[in-house]
């Protein structure tokens, strides 16, 4: 589904990515952890199509085509989707709208019919369930005035509305309460699917007791340094990173 | 004046005046020697003055040389003509409303609507007025006039004075409550020559009076005008008016217009002012808080494209202690428009205890558009509080990917943070079948309008 080769990305003539690789295949769950600073959170942005962002080499290959050049809108109506680790407060923009013309813009880009309003308040109502997400916020400006869990509870809900075929979140764990932190848990458990791929960035091994991982990658400085299975989260969440990059550095 | 195209502007003018004075005495206001006595002082005032050019501190950003080159082809009674459909479709969705209608600066009594008034309560043409009760009219009549002319009592509102032939007037005796509002249209349809109309409107609230004014400024498809309008606004002690001034003409007219206002101990005043036509436009509000415990509300949005150059000038007295003045404007500049806001509240010495906010924050959607914007602050009393503020930004660029990156397209994803933008002022009005048709006709025109007039209607359901 995703195919990442050697991709080499620049901020600012800064370098962060310095050759990453990574292959999500369709139906698999990726995490990837790493310190702060690593890039992380520059990879979900470029998967996405954030601008800023300079390839310097390599390629993003995405269900068989390559993403270079290609406006975030129209990877968002082709399935990707980004939960992000600081969601922006939107006033004046309904979060009920924005949802909608999310719905109807992915629709038209795939010919489907727009949903009529009933149809789409049915949705709403049903996946506002998944999240337990309480109602005013629905009606609220996009994120205007949300707690920190409440951003985050919203990245989930309009996850869960949009069923993306890639899902990619940003540190959803970070900042929530334990019941929140199992609510997010089974909305990316609820679009665990054949045909879907999740990658889950965090810091703590605890999201992935509750979101058991296929894949678990520690990124440092730019590069994927190691892969394993889930048991590598618990590793590193007792003996940190510098084991990793020293064994890294000593290959 | 001194080149030669302004004395034969001077030489027209001082035909066009005396063939309008002439047209006065033998109608039916030749009785009012008061109201011929402020004509000619205003029009000596214009002659001894002339235009402003850049040169004058209040016209510093606004050039009205495009103006005084339109010939001032003054309207007259006969360019009255208007079809019925077209009017309908300018209109606010009202359901109950006194309705005004002046076409050309001309009323219509067969396009108005006045209903059923309590006694004692005038809503009708200032002409009219004039002949059936003068003596209303005559003590608060171009008052501002008498405060020797600096900003507040420009050129064009002496041209005004000199020239108008009608507008509106609204009494509202003592204790008086009108719920209804009271919507005024005014609709440049003559698109043979350029017509210039100076509609003058006086609005007068008694003690504890309660009205609500909307005046609304429209161009039929095609047409251009020159408008050159001043309203008077005097409320008593206690008195509650909510004014509206809304200008949508054509992006190649020329407005220009005063709203000068005087508020009584306890009154209150919400002033809505929203400028969305017009290729030149200039609004000056001056309010005086002539008495205790006076309050006046401003909120404003402008918005311009392509070349529209749209100038706001705010002043607030507060003249007496404890009056408070809440103003809020937002700009929207697209294109080479250009946007001037100059916001000056001053307190006087006598007014401890006043309350003074204002802010003016300005979104630039394109690298030629332009703003300037100078709040200015003049305190001469020492137990005040007073806060102001000036932004210009642009479209935030994090909010903006927020949005693509559900899926939104680039154009929607802008119109919809420009539209959120300009509804912060919207919203604050209170008069719904207003508030929905300039948010729909805002919405509009931003690109991938069809959009954002779903999510109006979407919003309102929820
Ligand atoms: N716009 C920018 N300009 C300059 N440097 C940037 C910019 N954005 C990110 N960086 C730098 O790129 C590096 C990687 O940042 P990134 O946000 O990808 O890290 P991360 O792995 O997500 O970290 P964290 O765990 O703290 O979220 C950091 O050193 C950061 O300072
Ligand atoms: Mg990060």
């Amino acid at each position: 589904m995703l195919s990442i080769k050697n991709l080499k990305v620049s901020i600012n003539d800064k370098q962060i990515l310095k050759g990453l690789n990574l292959e999500v295949k369709a139906g698999e769950v990726h995490a990837i952890m790493g310190p702060n600073g690593s890039g992380k959170s520059t990879l979900a942005n470029v998967i996405v199509g954030r601008d800023g962002y300079k390839i310097d080499s390599g390629e993003i290959i995405y269900e068989g085509k390559d993403l270079t050049g290609i406006e975030p809108e129209i990877r968002a109506r082709e399935g990707i989707f980004l939960a992000f680790q600081y969601p922006v407060e939107i006033p004046g923009v309904n979060n009920v709208y924005l949802l909608k013309a999310a719905m109807n813009a992915k629709r038209k880009h795939r010919g489907e019919a727009e949903l009529d309003a009933f149809e789409f308040l049915d949705l709403v109502k049903e996946k506002m369930k998944v999240v337990n997400m309480n109602e005013d916020l629905l009606n609220r400006a996009v994120n205007e005035g949300f707690s920190g869990g409440e951003k985050k509870r919203n990245e989930i809900f309009q996850m869960a509305l949009l069923e993306p075929k890639l899902a990619i979140l940003d540190e959803t764990d970070s900042g929530l309460d334990i019941d929140a932190l199992k609510i997010v848990a089974s909305g990316v458990n609820g679009l665990r699917r054949e045909d879907r791929a999740i990658i889950i960035v965090t810091h703590y091994q605890r999201l992935l007791d509750y979101i058991i991982p296929d894949y678990v990658h520690v990124l440092s400085d730019g590069k994927i340094i190691k892969s394993g299975g889930k048991e590598l989260a618990l590793e590193l969440e007792e003996k940190g990173y510098d084991w990793v990059r020293e064994e890294a550095d000593a290959a | 004046m001194s080149s030669p195209q302004d004395n034969i502007l001077a030489e027209n003018f001082h035909a066009a005046f005396s063939a309008h004075q002439d047209a006065n005495a033998v109608g039916d206001l030749k009785s009012l020697s008061w109201l011929s006595a402020h004509r000619q002082s205003a029009f000596d005032q214009f002659q001894k003055e002339g235009f402003p050019t850049r040169h004058h501190e209040n016209w510093k950003y606004t050039d009205v040389s495009r103006i005084t080159k339109t010939g001032f082809i003054t309207a007259n009674p006969t360019h009255n003509a208007i079809q019925t459909d077209e009017l309908d479709k300018l209109k606010f969705n009202t359901e109950n409303c006194h309705e005004l209608v002046f076409i050309n600066g001309q009323f219509s009594a067969e396009h108005s609507d006045i209903g059923s008034l309590d006694d004692q309560v005038v809503i009708g043409s200032l002409r009219d007025a004039l002949k059936n009760t003068p003596e209303l009219i005559e003590k608060r009549f171009n008052q501002f006039a008498k405060k020797n002319h600096s900003r507040e009592n420009h050129v064009f509102a002496a041209l005004n004075t000199a020239f108008f032939h009608d507008g509106a007037f609204i009494y509202v005796p003592d204790n008086v409550v009108i719920e209804e509002p009271i919507v005024i249209y005014y609709i440049s349809s003559h698109n043979e020559v350029m017509l210039t109309t100076a509609p003058r409107n006086l609005i007068i609230m008694g003690k504890n009076a309660q009205a609500s004014v909307i005046e609304s400024f429209h161009g039929l498809k095609g047409v251009v005008s020159f408008t050159n309008t001043i309203t008077e606004i005097e409320t008593e002690d206690g008195a509650v008016l909510e004014h509206y001034k809304v200008q949508q003409e054509n992006t190649d007219s020329f407005h220009i217009g005063g709203t000068h206002l005087k508020l009584h101990r306890n009154s209150r005043v919400e002033s809505h002012s929203i400028s969305l036509g017009g290729a030149i436009v200039r609004n000056d509000i001056v309010t005086d808080l002539a008495g205790e415990g006076a309050e006046i509300i401003l909120n404003g949005l402008y918005m311009g494209n392509g070349r529209q150059h749209v100038d706001n000038h705010t002043l607030v007295n507060h003249s007496k202690p404890h009056t408070r003045s809440d103003e809020y404007y937002r700009g929207v500049l697209d294109g080479r428009a250009r946007g001037v806001f100059n916001g000056k509240v001053i307190v006087h010495k006598d007014a401890q205890k006043t309350d003074a906010s204002q802010s003016n924050a300005n979104l630039l959607l394109s690298d030629h558009a332009e703003i300037d914007t100078k709040p200015e602050l003049e305190i001469y009393a020492d137990d005040v509080k007073c806060s102001h503020g000036a932004t210009v930004g642009q479209l935030d660029k994090n909010m903006l990917f927020y949005l693509r990156s559900r899926g939104l397209d680039a154009d929607t994803a802008k119109s919809l943070l420009t539209f959120a933008f300009a509804d912060e002022v919207i919203r604050r009005i209170k008069f719904a079948p207003i508030r929905e048709q300039l948010e729909f006709n805002v919405g509009g025109r931003l690109p991938g309008s069809d959009l954002i007039k779903a999510n109006l209607s979407s919003a309102r359901q929820n």
